[in-house]
């Protein structure tokens, strides 16, 4: 792999490659700023040109958000994904705590249960939720969007590994000095968990706020909508017609978390691939 | 005033038996050590005193009172961890003010935001600013107060730990191996330091560890404990020179004490190596292990001879490992006067005084013995 | 050594306390709080995720119709029908197709991509940076733009294509390209996963492995891949390639907002089937049966999975 003397050539063909490659990965990207600054007439011409020659992306964009009440889609995108992130994190660390720190009877059950939890997908249990939320009468509100995903087994998991190389020391002391068992999970386990509940949320937010499965099944009404859902309804309604305010909606509604990733990229691909730690 | 009395303590994980019934008794004001090897049960006899573990049986008490239904904060019990256990979230101030936060403030006015506007935790805070200062004063840490854990040196960690011990003023006083993280010089530093801090605070200190020069060093009495039994306690000196167990014996001292195999005749006389000791014991005739302390084998004279298999010079004194002739035994002598040491390989008589020897039962346990008073007096003669 | 206040070998000590045995109430504390600790993630895994999964499989034996007044057992009768139905065939060819497309294609490419950014120092956070972009976006959105790009008469593909003088396709609405369409997007969106992964298993190979395998002869890239990468990065391999199989079987974004499983019934597959018998047609007895076959064909894979990680554990 490594040379000590690095050929030229090797270099240049490695920079060849990745660019190649590259402009594959942004050709989307790129197509997509493109077409939402074009104007309609050179949107639909046969002539490929890049940079148009009218912007018309601020246009485009208005047009965008009065066909749909994006900023209020991202609004609810945001509701939703930060309730699921607190909410799981208010379940899986007592009980990740509870599974790492204590000893009690049922304790290696619940933790293959939590390993077996892991296997299910998502989409497995997703008629028997529904129903669920159907006899509770809870379909097409917020509380249907959120609630399936309070338990993540995945975060209790990980969380658990986490507070295993937390010296039995600190929970120790902790004791010593007064602090309830309650008060060590918020008080002593969460602020040194810290950089993997970090990542955990980014996880948690990124998958949520992506998801498009979920909402599509228990929401109906229009003001409830999350950004997947949104996009792929602007795009029903407009398909064929309007494709720069369709390009301007998608790049508004993959804006927040890209905005982000390119903030703290280490971050989110540390949180993302989250799934890859052993 | 503190006083902590251990009864019929036993504790077992998982069917196995860690304490098989400990009773001990720690006066007020003593700076005791629990020493033993690694698994012998000091750690977890610590951890039931403080609470943390609870006993399958037994009781402790302090200053008379049982304590065992009663949670570790509210034995009003100091430890201090071998990983030092500081908040590493928090800085050096706010290590130390735990314990008082968690005593003198009531839950609401710990809530993070809510509670600090309240008038009543102010005037607390106060109070407790002035308690962690004075703490940060006595161990000279006061420019430390703003770091955290992770911006400390090890030695300053371990006096942030004290600090955070101290504060609370506690009844007694638990170290949990305190000095095993220190590198070996720090170590002989942190010794004197904590052995100062006692003095100073004249509180009820049980140290564990499982470095017998530890031990030696700070306490005023060592228990030692052995695969779950305490099997001798008593002052370093009694313990090091009257040692009831061979176990004892071989765990404090280092090097280690010499053992050879020695027979008890029917008339109660010790032969060692073929040779009779000028010394008799009433135990029945048999086996018998025979002990002498490195310092106490004199090289030059002496009924037994070895040749040297290996010298370690430490300058100031230097350590001679003999090789038996014939029964093949191995002996480590001390010597104080570096300038004699013998050479390599060369032959070496030595023997020892019969009052450095010390005999065993083949169970382990110390034989009481009778000096031949005529003989002792012509030994010197030998050097 | 005579010390008053403690017994020498305390084994034997006075019964009367040593059979005093005493559960201190500390103890049993500690495990109360551990249970309040744990109720609230238990009882929502238990109605979240393993009442349903059992809800599921005892679903799939009933002809539950979601409204109907009452449902009956009906043993194995949603199977039998599924068996004899054309489109669940289809659907389950689909499906493999696009795993055994997409996994290879995402699998090979990330660990090239992994290697060629590895094999040099200059510019690596920004081409990781660009591969792992798709892997952020919204998939829904950039569907709606992988659509555009593919329009055959406006699309950037075509567009490219006809400047080089090839024949254009309708691709999403042509019944023999537009499954391939959608293996195209899945690998583009799942390249950068991967890569991510196989890169954090390149860093982890020890540098002196390099340097031995160097002295031992190894003297091409070639070989020293053969001999060091390749077995090193052996059970992220495996990891990647199973995670990769698991998220292909659940294929369903892009179908459901680009095709609805046409044209005719050629990008039918198996997560868009069973969502429309439950949630279009509401047969959720017979949508259940679809998920068991689902659930079958996911956890097979991840059985293969924890197989090989107990063979690669000998080499990581």
């Amino acid at each position: 792999m490594s040379n000590a003397h690095p050929i030229p050539f090797r270099a240049i063909l490695r920079h060849v490659l990745l660019i190649a490659g590259a402009a594959l990965m942004l050709a989307p990207f790129i197509w997509m700023i493109s077409t939402a600054s074009k104007p309609q007439t050179e949107i639909f011409s046969s002539e490929l040109h890049l940079i148009p020659h009218q912007f018309a992306l601020a246009e485009n964009l208005r047009e965008a958000f009065a066909k749909a009440n994006l900023l209020r889609f991202l609004l609810n995108g945001v509701i939703v994904t930060v309730s699921i992130f607190v909410l799981q994190v208010m379940v899986a660390l007592p009980a990740a705590y509870a599974l790492a720190k204590l000893r009690f009877l049922g304790r290696e059950t619940l933790f293959a249960l939590v390993l077996f939890g892991i296997l299910i997908p998502p989409q497995a249990t997703a008629i028997p939720v529904f129903l669920l939320l159907h006899k509770a009468g809870l379909l097409d509100s917020y509380a249907a969007l959120v609630l399936p995903f309070t338990i993540s087994v995945f975060g209790i998991f990980l969380m658990r590994q986490f507070f295993k190389t937390v010296p039995d020391d600190l929970v120790d002391a902790a004791r010593m000095d007064g602090i309830s068992e309650f008060g060590i999970v918020w008080r002593v386990m969460l602020p040194a968990a810290i950089p993997a509940v970090t990542a955990f949320g980014i996880f948690s937010v990124v998958a949520h706020w992506n998801d498009y499965f979920w909402p599509l099944i228990v929401l109906n009404s229009e003001h409830l909508r999350t950004p997947p859902l949104a996009v792929a309804h602007f795009r029903n309604s407009e398909a064929g017609t309007s494709y720069g305010p369709l390009m301007a909606a998608a790049m508004v509604i993959i804006a927040p978390l890209v905005i982000a990733f390119l903030f703290a990229q280490r971050r989110f691909i540390e949180g993302i691939t989250l799934t890859g730690i052993k | 005033m503190a006083q902590i009395e251990l009864s019929a303590i036993r504790k077992s994980f998982d069917g196995t038996d860690v304490l098989k019934g400990i009773d001990f008794r720690v006066e007020d004001g003593e700076f005791i050590s629990l020493v033993g090897p690694s698994g012998c049960g000091k750690s977890t006899l610590l951890r039931i005193i403080a609470g943390l573990e609870p006993q399958n049986s037994g009781q402790v008490q302090i200053d008379g009172r049982p304590v065992d239904s009663i949670r570790p904060s509210a034995r009003n019990l100091a430890m201090v961890f071998q990983s030092y256990a500081l908040y590493p979230h928090l800085s050096t101030f706010d290590n130390i003010a735990v314990p008082l936060r968690m005593r003198r403030l009531s839950t609401i006015e710990r809530l993070p935001l809510l509670g600090a506007l309240l008038p009543s935790r102010r005037a607390k805070e106060r109070h407790i600013r002035a308690d962690v200062a004075g703490i940060a004063e006595q161990l000279d840490i006061t420019p430390l107060l703003r770091r955290k854990p992770g911006q400390l040196s090890g030695g300053q960690r371990q006096r942030v730990a004290v600090g955070r011990a101290m504060v609370r003023e506690p009844l007694a006083f638990l170290f949990d191996e305190p000095l095993s993280n220190l590198d070996a010089k720090l170590r002989v530093h942190m010794r004197a330091e904590l052995a100062e801090l006692h003095r100073r605070l004249k509180a009820t200190f049980i140290y564990v560890t499982h470095d017998q020069a530890e031990a030696m060093t700070m306490s005023s009495r060592i228990a030692v404990m052995m695969g779950g039994e305490l099997i001798q306690a008593g002052t370093p000196a009694e313990i090091y020179n009257d040692p009831g167990d061979i176990r004892v014996a071989e765990f404090i001292g280092s090097p280690k004490i010499n053992v050879l195999p020695g027979r008890i005749r029917k008339d109660g006389g010790v032969d060692v190596l073929g040779t009779a000791l000028k010394l008799s014991c009433s135990a029945a005739a048999g086996d018998c292990r025979v002990g002498v302390r490195p310092e106490r084998i004199d090289l030059g004279a002496g009924p037994f001879s070895g040749s040297v298999v290996h010298l370690e010079n430490l300058g100031a004194e230097a350590f001679v490992h003999l090789a038996t002739e014939g029964a093949g035994l191995r002996l480590i002598a001390r010597l104080a006067d570096v300038r004699h040491v013998p050479a390599m390989a060369s032959s070496v008589a030595f023997g020892f005084a019969p009052d450095a020897v010390r005999i065993f039962d083949p169970a382990g346990k110390r034989i009481e013995i009778r000096l031949e008073q005529a003989e002792r007096i012509r030994e010197p003669a030998h050097v | 050594m005579s010390d008053g206040s403690m017994t020498i070998g305390a084994a034997i000590a006075p019964a009367s306390r040593a059979t005093r045995r005493t559960l201190p109430a500390h103890g049993s504390r500690r495990a109360y709080s551990a249970y309040t600790l744990v109720t609230p993630a238990a009882a929502l895994m238990l109605i979240m995720l393993l009442g349903p999964l059992a809800g599921v499989i005892a679903l799939s034996f009933t002809d539950y119709q979601l409204g109907a007044p009452h449902f009956s057992w009906i043993g194995l009768s949603n199977y039998r029908d599924l068996f004899a139905d054309k489109v669940f065939w289809t659907a389950l060819r689909n499906t493999l197709a696009y795993v055994v497309i997409v996994v290879p294609g995402a699998v090979i490419a990330g660990l090239a991509i992994a290697l060629l950014i590895q094999s040099g120092t200059s510019l690596r956070s920004l081409y990781r940076t660009i591969y792992f972009l798709p892997v952020m976006a919204t998939l829904i959105a950039m569907a709606v733009v992988w659509e555009f790009m593919l329009h055959p008469q406006f699309g950037l593909v075509n567009g490219m294509l006809r400047s080089a003088g090839l024949p254009a396709f309708a691709w999403l609405q042509d019944r023999n390209t537009a499954l391939y369409a959608l293996c195209a997007i899945g690998i583009w969106q799942a390249v950068g996963f991967n890569m991510v992964l196989f890169l954090a298993g390149l860093v982890s190979i020890p540098k002196q492995l390099y340097e031995a395998a160097e002295i031992d002869g190894a003297s091409s890239g070639w070989a020293r891949f053969r001999l060091v990468t390749w077995p090193m990065l052996g059970p992220v391999t495996t990891f990647v390639v199973v995670i990769s199989g698991i998220r292909s079987f659940q294929v369903f974004d892009t179908v459901h907002v680009l095709t609805k499983g046409g044209p005719s019934k050629s990008t039918e597959v198996l997560i868009h089937t069973m969502y429309t018998e439950g949630f279009e047609f509401f047969r959720s007895g017979y949508a259940a049966a679809i998920t068991v076959v689902f659930l079958v064909f996911v956890l097979a894979l991840t059985l293969i999975k924890s197989r090989l990680a107990d063979r690669g554990v000998h080499y990581t």
